[in-house]
């Protein structure tokens, strides 16, 4: 909005208040349609209870993994046993006390590296949307920039030039990858920006920051956490793809990636599947789980893709 | 139309000028200078000044920016820092197995997802779309790494039907076509299993919309055969937003050409970069970057524009 719309009457300033009533008692229903469209989607259901299991296994992994992972035991690449459910490593550490702590590893990076994108997104999106003109097309341009490298090359060369670390990683993805986010919240925002109520914000004389965080933003979060939740799940397969390369966490901290890329001899393979079988499923299966779960979120979310996505 | 396509190609000068910029910048965020790499860790800190000097390190780094562009433009990538033989020539070397392993792995994508595409629309809420969509799932979900490895284990180790890695028998004859195929089957399915899972997705519900319009019913109504509506009038129409996949597809193939060539020993772009990041070889970082950012670029200018000539019912002005 260039020029602020001046609304005086007194009258509009009732109606004014009485849709915010309105969209309270709109806002508690609506809150209840949308938890039941989500349980409606049944996968989406198993993916939210898998994808809260894995978080709590994250959180409890000191009081569930049965040794320390980094703890080396006299018998290594053991196959499994009462002692050791998954084996041991080729140093001889536990592969499911590794298994459990890696779990952390991929929860902290991939929500971290989400939040840390869709804060500058939002911020991007909300500017370019909201100033519109000279702002939007600068900010356009940027994310064209950014959207011409490939996103895993561009990571994967980040990384290897600032170093791998957990932190480094973390920001790469985040810094990266803000991009989508800034258009949909761009579209959004200027869809919304022409709504009576931003235009009744501004005649009040509300702060520029205030319309934009607390009244154009909670109208545009739909598409924001949908695609967050697909953004966890890219994430968790990209820090797995760098640690799997090297580039990610490195030993002797246990990642999924990490524990894989000791799987790529033939011996391996063939004769010690407790070695790359579990870390493999495991990520699968989280990013299975969180895929759902976004896909129930956008059929919950978004009525008028329910038309298409089931 | 004309004046949307002009536009559009001016607006994308800023950005490609953006792309070099970003490019060089991440390089220079490396510790070190790259000067180390030239000399011997006990080069006196003079003669490293020198050298320096001589690569025109020394000075302020808009200027080694422009100095790089200079050189880009004149089409001069620069020296490798391990080999010391010009980037673009290493590159050059590497980049067809690249390309015949993306190009096969989108030809087997787009030839499995849309016929599965429009099945699952015109078998909607069936066990064959369940099957399908749930097969798209797993296609997204499954790391590259994983579903490699996986495929490793089953066919070459155990089933021993394809090799495990490489382009294509090392010694004999150098292998004949078929040995060549043989090599290429497991990369490609790897590729192309993300890419088409990807792919299903948009087909199907580009294909569901396009299904649900009034010119589908109108033909029905005409007495088409069922097959001449589905494949002439919506068909048609389900494909064009598609157009802009293919940028998007291009970007997420180069990505995962680095893991699947890493696991496959696929001398290609791929395992360059991993190479390159081992032995610290930045200039050839850059290029292989700037190389992959500018193809997805062209991509993204060349599908907006397919999309304005294919698409009459949005107007441009």
């Amino acid at each position: 909005m260039s020029e602020p719309t001046t609304l005086t009457s007194p009258s509009t300033q009732t109606a004014a208040a009485r849709a915010v009533v309105a969209s309270l008692g709109k806002e508690e229903s609506y809150l209840r349609t949308v938890v039941r469209r989500f349980f409606r989607h049944r996968l989406a259901g198993i993916g939210l209870f898998a994808f809260l299991a894995m978080i709590l296994v994250a959180v409890l992994a000191p009081l569930l993994a049965p040794h320390d992972p980094n703890q080396i035991f006299d018998q290594f690449q053991a196959a499994p046993s009462s002692a050791h459910l998954l084996g041991t490593d080729p140093v001889g550490r536990d592969v499911l006390s590794r298994l459990i702590y890696g779990a952390r590893v991929s929860i902290t990076v991939s929500v971290g590296a989400v939040s840390v994108y869709v804060i500058i997104g939002v911020c991007v999106g909300l500017a370019a949307g909201y100033y519109g003109k000279v702002v939007d097309s600068v900010l356009m341009r940027v994310v064209d920039v950014f959207m011409s490298f490939p996103y895993f090359m561009v990571i994967l060369i980040l990384v290897a030039v600032i170093g791998p670390s957990l932190m480094n990683i973390t920001l790469a993805i985040g810094v990266l990858g803000w991009p989508v986010i800034s258009r949909l919240v761009r579209g959004s925002v200027l869809s919304i920006k022409n709504q009576d109520y931003v235009k009744a914000g501004i005649a009040l004389g509300y702060s520029t920051p205030k319309i934009l965080f607390q009244h154009i933003l909670p109208n545009a979060l739909s598409p924001i956490i949908v695609n967050a939740t697909f953004g966890i799940a890219n994430a968790i397969i990209l820090e797995s793809g760098l640690s799997f390369l090297g580039l990610g966490v490195r030993p002797p901290a246990a990642s999924w990636g990490n524990m894989l890329s000791d799987a790529q001899s033939i011996t391996v393979m063939t004769s010690q599947p407790w070695l790359w079988l579990p870390p493999g499923i495991a990520i699968f299966v989280t990013v299975l789980a969180i895929n759902f779960v976004g896909d129930g979120l956008r059929d919950a979310l978004e009525s008028r893709e329910t038309k298409s996505h089931r | 139309m004309t004046t949307y396509i002009i536009r559009r190609i001016l607006i994308s000068i800023p950005v490609l000028l953006g792309v070099t910029v970003l490019n060089f910048f991440i390089v220079q965020l490396a510790p070190g200078s790259p000067a180390d790499l030239y000399l011997d860790p006990n080069a006196s800190p003079d003669y490293k000044e020198r050298v320096e000097a001589a690569l025109g390190l020394d000075q302020p780094i808009m200027v080694q920016y422009l100095n790089w562009l200079g050189q880009l433009v004149r089409g001069d990538l620069g020296l490798s820092y391990v080999s010391r033989t010009p980037v673009a020539e290493v590159i050059g070397s590497r980049i067809g197995p690249t390309l015949l392993l993306m190009g096969a792995a989108l030809v087997v994508a787009y030839a499995i997802a849309i016929p599965v595409g429009i099945l699952a629309a015109k078998r909607k809420g069936t066990w064959a779309d369940y099957t399908v969509v749930g097969g798209a799932f797993f296609g997204v979900s499954i790391p590259h790494f994983f579903l490699g490895l996986g495929l490793i284990y089953v066919f070459a180790l155990q089933l021993g039907w394809l090799p495990t890695g490489n382009m294509a028998t090392i010694g004999g004859d150098g292998g004949g076509l078929w040995d060549r195929i043989q090599h290429l089957i497991l990369p490609v399915a790897v590729l192309a299993t993300a890419i088409s899972g990807n792919m299903v997705r948009y087909v199907r519900s580009s294909m569901v919309d396009a299904l649900s319009e009034d010119y589908v019913r109108t033909a029905h109504a005409k007495g088409l055969p069922p097959g001449v509506v589905t494949h002439k009038h919506a068909l048609r129409n389900a494909l064009i937003p598609l157009v802009t996949v293919l940028s998007v597809d291009l970007a997420g193939l180069l990505g995962g050409a680095i893991v699947t060539e890493q696991i496959f020993q696929w001398p290609g772009l791929g395992m360059l970069t991993i190479q390159s990041i081992s032995s610290r070889d930045y200039s050839v970082l850059m290029g292989v970057n700037l190389i992959a950012a500018l193809a997805v670029f062209a991509a993204n200018l060349l599908a907006d524009i397919v999309y304005a000539v294919v698409d009459p019912r949005i107007e441009y002005t």
